[in-house]
């Protein structure tokens, strides 16, 4: 599993942050950054939760 | 429970949906639109594909996480009706579809202004049809529109139409646009940014009607002016979708009444726009028309339909409401509830730089925070919420954190 931000679609809402903490954080420069771009398989869920509650719909994730 | 029925193709419905299957759900789900569209993500419309940056399929809501619901579509078909009884939901071309568990998520219906409902060039915007019929009428080139309502569908409306180039007039009938919602010195804030950004506001006075020939040509304020407007965008709110389900035995109070837990009835949720329900932790009914709730109570009330009268039947759905509007090159998000009523404390930046955080405080609790330009501190607020963060304790946790 790799998380896939679409940076142009990021507006750093940070609703990811908020449902997955050790992937995601958007720090006080407004960005957003992965912090693991290919977590644990324990984070799926965690992670599948973000992708849906992204409100721009700018994460996703491939599996390579 | 062998079928459900999930009336509302909507954000909600969708998530709700996609929960019943990964929560392990294999009977039929029966997913019933108005509209003849899969489930589409609305914030877009008032501003990407009205400015004419997105064509609508872009809005399409699935991420790619839809794929293989297998669910049973029935676009195009308003539900009419629904017999508890029988577990029946009646649809407008005369056919039925029954169900062992219900998911209303149906939504909401713009206001529009009395006299004015078959007004050519008088809009509402709600669904994408709303927002092509809109875009259309400003791709006319139009030199004036006139926004009647300044909350934030309005509000970003205006926004859009001032990037496109075109001359706004933005008529609220409150003396401080969203002054109910966030309190006089933020929503006057508010104000000023569209005052900043060229648009006509006129605040305190209400429409009194419309004239034109053909399409609207005029708007009559009641304060005894008028404008000329090219179109109208009336965005006064929304009345929950509930004519369907009058007389059906469900208890309807601007909008279907639940308990705690998002329950209506035996065998039947509701969720998103539509859903009014206890929120146990504030201990008031409240119904949320915000993006983040459909997403969030759509999943909840399908855990509810599943749990049945077993384990997890019982749990709460005590959410602290979210939500974000972008207008102009602003974000505000809002996290908990704010209102009138409310103390109010601006915590980190200023007013005057417009990128800040202001709490909002009653009875002693942080109730709302709003961030402008913030977004990692309507997060941080948004979780302190949720843990039920004193205000006193709040302002000196802020203090602390505050850098330039």
């Amino acid at each position: 599993m790799r998380v896939v931000v679409d940076f142009d679609l990021c507006e750093s809402n940070a609703v990811c942050m908020v449902v997955a903490p050790e992937v995601f954080e958007v720090r006080d420069d407004d960005f957003l950054y992965v912090l693991d771009e290919t977590p644990d398989e324990a984070l799926r869920p965690k992670v599948e939760e973000a992708v849906r509650r992204c409100p721009k719909q700018a994460i996703a994730i491939a599996e390579d | 429970m062998r079928s459900v029925c999930v009336v509302g193709a909507s954000l909600a419905g969708s998530r709700a949906a996609q929960t019943l299957r990964s929560e392990g759900f294999d009977g039929t789900i029966t997913m019933v639109g108005e509209e003849p569209h899969r489930p589409y993500d609305r914030p877009p419309l008032s501003k990407q594909v009205l400015a004419g940056d997105w064509q609508p399929e872009r809005t399409a809501l699935s991420a790619g996480l839809d794929d293989g619901l297998d669910l049973d579509w029935r676009l195009g078909v308003r539900a009419t009706g629904l017999d508890l009884t029988a577990r029946r939901v009646s649809l407008a071309d005369g056919t039925a579809v029954a169900y062992d568990g219900l998911v209303i998520a149906t939504g909401a219906t713009p206001r529009r202004l009395a006299g004015t409902e078959d007004m050519a060039g008088v809009h509402v915007l709600r669904t994408v049809d709303d927002c092509l019929a809109l875009r259309a009428d400003l791709d006319r080139a139009p030199l004036r529109v006139v926004v009647v309502g300044a909350g934030f569908i309005g509000a970003e409306v205006a926004a859009t139409c001032r990037r496109r180039g075109i001359e706004v007039t933005l008529v609220e009938a409150l003396s401080v646009p969203l002054g109910r919602v966030l309190g006089t010195e933020i929503g006057s804030l508010c104000g000023e940014l569209h005052r900043d950004h060229g648009v006509d506001l006129r605040l305190g006075t209400g429409v009194e009607g419309m004239d034109g020939a053909d399409r609207v040509e005029r708007v009559r304020l009641a304060d005894g002016s008028a404008v000329d407007a090219d179109a109208v965008v009336v965005g006064v709110g929304v009345t929950p979708a509930t004519g369907w389900l009058e007389g059906s035995g469900l208890v309807l109070d601007d909008g279907v009444v639940c308990d705690e837990t998002c329950l209506a009835a035996p065998g039947v949720v509701a969720a998103g726009d539509v859903a009014r329900w206890t929120h146990a932790h504030v201990g008031e009914a409240m119904r949320v028309e915000h993006w983040d709730n459909a997403v969030q109570q759509g999943a909840h009330a399908a855990r509810r339909l599943l749990a049945g009268e077993g384990p997890g039947a019982g749990q709460p759905y005590c959410p602290v409401p979210w939500f974000w509007s972008d207008q102009y090159d602003r974000k505000i998000q809002l996290a908990g509830r704010a209102g009138l009523d409310a103390e109010v404390a601006v915590v980190m930046g200023s007013l005057s730089e417009r990128r800040f955080v202001a709490l909002y405080g009653r009875d002693g609790q942080v109730i709302g925070a709003l961030a402008m330009n913030w977004p990692a501190q309507a997060v941080r607020w948004r979780v302190r919420i949720a843990d039920g963060v004193a205000w006193d304790d709040a302002l000196t946790e802020a203090r602390a954190g505050d850098r330039p």
